[in-house]
């Protein structure tokens, strides 16, 4: 069950165009040996600071006897500790004999703990199981995953040690994997959303032989399999791990270290203002309170007070600024075929993935001091799987930062990754009449003028607009903000009117969605625009979210008509590969949508059985999508179905492919 | 029920009739008789008046249980100072008695093409719509007096926090039918979140 380490020859494997051992073969398999060492590893160093505050009188007095052997003299020592006991007591052997079964007993605990913590990876569920006389066992559903986050945490990262998080929707929801070697976490990753994108792997072992027939130019196999190994888009690329095992990817963006360390400080500035602040108050009121009484042996009291508050504070700003910068340090932002990958993090480095479709909101924002500047930063909503006391810590804080610190043109790119629905031609629009201001003809339904005491600085700009493609909230001029609610994840929307409001005929409107940095709070709506709102968002809602693919992202992608450029993966340069293997295997493969999760290498006739009729033929492809469109008029198989007919249950891919086939036999 | 003839009209569950949702029910709504109120077209359904009495009961329950502790305490302990909190705690509950058949006249649900839209409060006003595909889990309570009354509070949990949509006093008939048909409904239109 448990396996050894991957080899790392397995790059070439991969390119080969084999389907490489994967660890989603529905087996148990093992974390890294290494783990409980990590896991435990806090008792060890408590129990390692209990022998070092028993030693320290010793290695004091030896390290003084060391350094000036005439003014201090070992023998002078006159403090007992177990040492002594153990030298004067002749009982050497004894002590060692114990050191050693103490370590023996250490490991052999090690081992059980190893021994019991085992994670499996099917076709439909990621599980966990773990503890020997406290036994839990976890299962997570692939098609709920919000976010797979590979943390390589500092220590553990020395020796190529990363933990796998498979973020779930809901409290603490999320299914750890910890510690994996780094490559087979990797792979774990590439696998779980491979799954989780609703491609089966046949499909995936289809992709290579598959390439060449798609490409006009006719690259042969292996070029092309290398390009996209090397583009970062090539899923058996991703399963060998040739992402950014520290090497960056092909980002997008990237902020250069003086930028943002700058901004941070700035942000340090203000916290530095404001403990300022308290101090010259609290210097101040001492200094007067001490010229009142005319004592004059207060100056010790200043000092106290200066030493005793200044100190912490000035530790507090440096340490905050520092954890910001530290956290933000390496950041990069890159699309992959499953999503937005963010990297970001200095000692302890954090590569997210987040599938396309899990983010909720997104705001655009820019503070008083990063105006001159020009620098704005970017947060979303989405589903951390973590409780509301991980979500306050700083690390949950942080997978909300999309982008730490970026000028126009980053927004620009990191706004065109995280919503790819937005049309690449509006997001100009988004900029000029969103974020930076209302501008002449402007579309947002603003506060009226009369509700400007409601928000005396941003009135002006403070409003909404429903677009194609989601919600824009516009607000605040100090803090200058733009969020954007994806329409197909918005949870409802509520107005609330109080008797003030109403004299003024405006209303307060709310709009709802998952729990973030990014509140949907309007003030001082005109009544009709508020009314408008509750009308026009719940149905543009349902529109979007029925047209919304995101679910299980490459599989509608795949069954989209055969578009060049599918549409939810935003950069997916793939080809449409999967039409042409769906309809040859639907009779035979629909019982078990999932069977091929078993090991490819162990069963490899299902997988190879569809690529080969392109494989033999390379000009086929384009064709046999053609007969199934042409063949059932009435049910194409169209990704998005019509919203007033039943949808059809996402959890059941492979209905549009298998219809087709049936019609006919009738 | 839809107030626009293009929309499809919601297409309730197999076996459940939305009659339900209006017998024995209130029939006029109550709202703030400013013309700025916020008005949707469309027709409201509205909960039991039932709701009133076993709410005012258990209101007066609990009023006398607060005036006979207090009662003993200042005669058997001689504890001048428990009439203040008492007061203030009997004071509250008889203006939320007051006030209770005029709020449940306002308490209101309305089933649209694509989302339940639910309203409460006269003086201080609130609407919430929530699309069909959102629901995440429907779910509906009744208290021991609620049982006995024949009546049943109905929540609806999407994956935000704040919308948390409670809609009190249904009777049960009515929270059955709306529950099967919210369902039923969001089945078909559910998406991943």
């Amino acid at each position: 069950m448990s396996e050894p380490q991957l080899p790392p020859a397995l790059n070439a494997q991969a390119t080969a165009g084999e389907s490489p051992e994967t660890l989603a073969n529905g087996e148990w398999h093992r974390m890294h040996p290494l783990t409980p060492l990590f896991k435990g590893g806090l008792v060890l160093i408590i129990i390692a600071g209990i022998v070092i505050a028993n030693m320290r009188d010793r290695l004091i007095a030896w390290a003084v006897d060391l350094f000036t052997p005439e003014e201090a003299h070992y023998d002078n020592y006159g403090g007992a500790d177990p040492v002594d006991w153990v030298l004067s007591n002749n009982l050497i052997l004894v002590a060692l004999l114990s050191v050693l079964g103490l370590a023996i007993v250490l490991v052999l605990i090690f081992w059980f703990v190893w021994r019991f913590q085992q994670f499996r990876i099917t076709g439909d569920h990621v599980e966990v199981r773990k503890g020997l006389i406290f036994r839990s066992h976890r299962r997570a559903p692939l098609d709920r995953v919000q976010g797979v986050n590979l943390t390589r945490p500092f220590p553990a990262r020395i020796i190529g040690l990363a933990k796998l998080e498979v973020v779930g929707a809901g409290n603490d929801a999320n299914v750890e994997l910890e510690y994996l070697a780094t490559p087979r976490a990797e792979s774990v990753r590439a696998d779980i959303l491979r799954l989780a994108s609703g491609a089966r792997a046949a499909r995936h072992a289809a992709l290579n032989p598959q390439a060449p027939a798609a490409t006009p130019a006719g690259v042969p196999t292996s070029a092309r399999a290398q390009l996209v190994g090397s583009m970062n888009a090539g899923v058996n690329g991703l399963i060998a791990g040739v992402d950014l095992a520290d090497v960056v990817p092909e980002s997008v963006v990237k902020i250069p270290t003086g930028r943002l360390v700058g901004s941070q400080l700035i942000s340090g500035l203000l916290w530095f203002v404001f403990f300022a602040a308290i101090f010259a108050i609290a210097f101040g009121s001492a200094l007067i309170g001490m010229l009142v009484d005319g004592d004059t042996g207060g100056s010790v009291v200043l000092l106290g007070l200066g030493l005793g508050m200044g100190v912490p504070m000035v530790i507090a700003v440096v340490g905050i600024t520092w954890a910001q910068i530290s956290k933000s340090l390496r950041y990069s932002i890159a699309p992959t075929p499953d999503g937005v990958r963010i990297t970001y993090g200095l000692l302890t480095t954090v590569t997210e993935t987040l599938p396309p479709g899990r983010i909720f909101a997104v705001e655009v924002s820019q503070s008083l001091l990063w105006r001159p500047f020009g620098w704005w930063t970017i947060k979303i909503n989405r589903m951390s799987g973590k409780s509301a006391a991980q979500q306050s810590s700083g690390s949950g804080q942080q997978f909300n930062v999309v982008l730490p610190v970026g000028k126009r043109a980053d927004v620009e790119r990191v706004l065109g990754l995280v919503l790819p629905d937005v049309p690449a031609e509006s997001i100009p629009q988004l900029w000029e009449q969103g974020i930076v201001g209302p501008v002449e003809g402007d579309p947002y339904r603003r506060m009226p003028r009369r509700a400007w005491w409601r928000r005396p600085v941003s009135w002006k700009r403070h409003g909404y607009l429903v677009a194609d493609f989601g919600l824009l909230l516009r607000r605040g001029n100090v803090w200058r903000k733009l969020a954007v609610f994806p329409l197909a994840r918005l949870q409802g929307v509520s107005l609330s009117q109080g008797p003030i409001d109403r004299t003024q005929r405006v209303s307060g409107a709310q709009v709802h969605t998952v729990p973030g940095p990014i509140t949907g709070y309007l003030s001082g709506l005109e009544r009709a625009d508020a009314l408008a709102l509750l009308d026009d968002v719940s149905r543009a809602a349902a529109e979007a979210a029925s047209k919304d693919t995101s679910h299980r992202w490459s599989e509608h992608a795949a069954a989209a008509p055969a578009p060049p450029q599918p549409p939810a993966p935003p950069t997916y340069s793939g080809p449409p590969p999967a039409v042409p293997p769906l309809a040859p295997p639907a009779p035979g493969a629909r019982p078990a949508p999932f069977a091929p999760p078993a090991p490819p290498s162990a069963l490899p006739a299902p997988p190879s059985a569809p690529p080969a009729p392109p494989a033999s033929a390379p000009l086929p492809p384009v064709a046999p999508p053609a007969p199934p469109v042409a063949a059932p008029p009435a049910v194409p198989p169209v990704a998005p179905p019509p919203p007033s007919q039943a949808p059809v249950p996402p959890a059941v891919p492979p209905v549009p492919p298998t219809t087709p086939p049936a019609h006919p036999e009738q | 029920m839809t107030q626009n003839p293009e929309t499809a009209p919601l297409n309730p569950a197999e076996g459940t009739d939305l009659d339900a949702l209006d017998q024995g029910t209130y029939t006029q709504l109550r709202t703030a008789r400013n013309e700025a109120r916020l008005e949707l077209d469309g027709t409201w359904h509205q909960i039991s008046p039932r709701y009133v009495v076993s709410q005012i009961l258990q209101n007066v329950l609990f009023i006398v249980v607060v005036a006979a502790a207090a009662v003993v305490l200042n005669l058997v302990l001689h504890q001048q100072w428990v009439w203040i909190p008492a007061g203030v705690i009997l004071l509250i509950t008889v203006f939320a008695l007051i006030i209770l058949p005029r709020q449940a006249k306002a308490i209101g649900y309305m089933l649209r093409a694509d989302d339940i839209v639910f309203r409460k409060g006269i003086l201080w006003q609130r609407m919430i719509a929530v699309p069909y595909g959102r629901m995440q889990l429907v779910d509906i309570t009744q208290g021991p007096l609620d049982r006995a009354f024949g009546i049943a509070q109905l929540k609806m949990v999407t994956a935000a926090a704040t919308t948390g949509v409670q809609i009190p006093g249904l009777t049960q008939g009515a929270a059955e039918a709306l529950r099967d048909t919210l369902i039923h409904v969001a089945e078909t239109r559910r998406t991943g979140l």
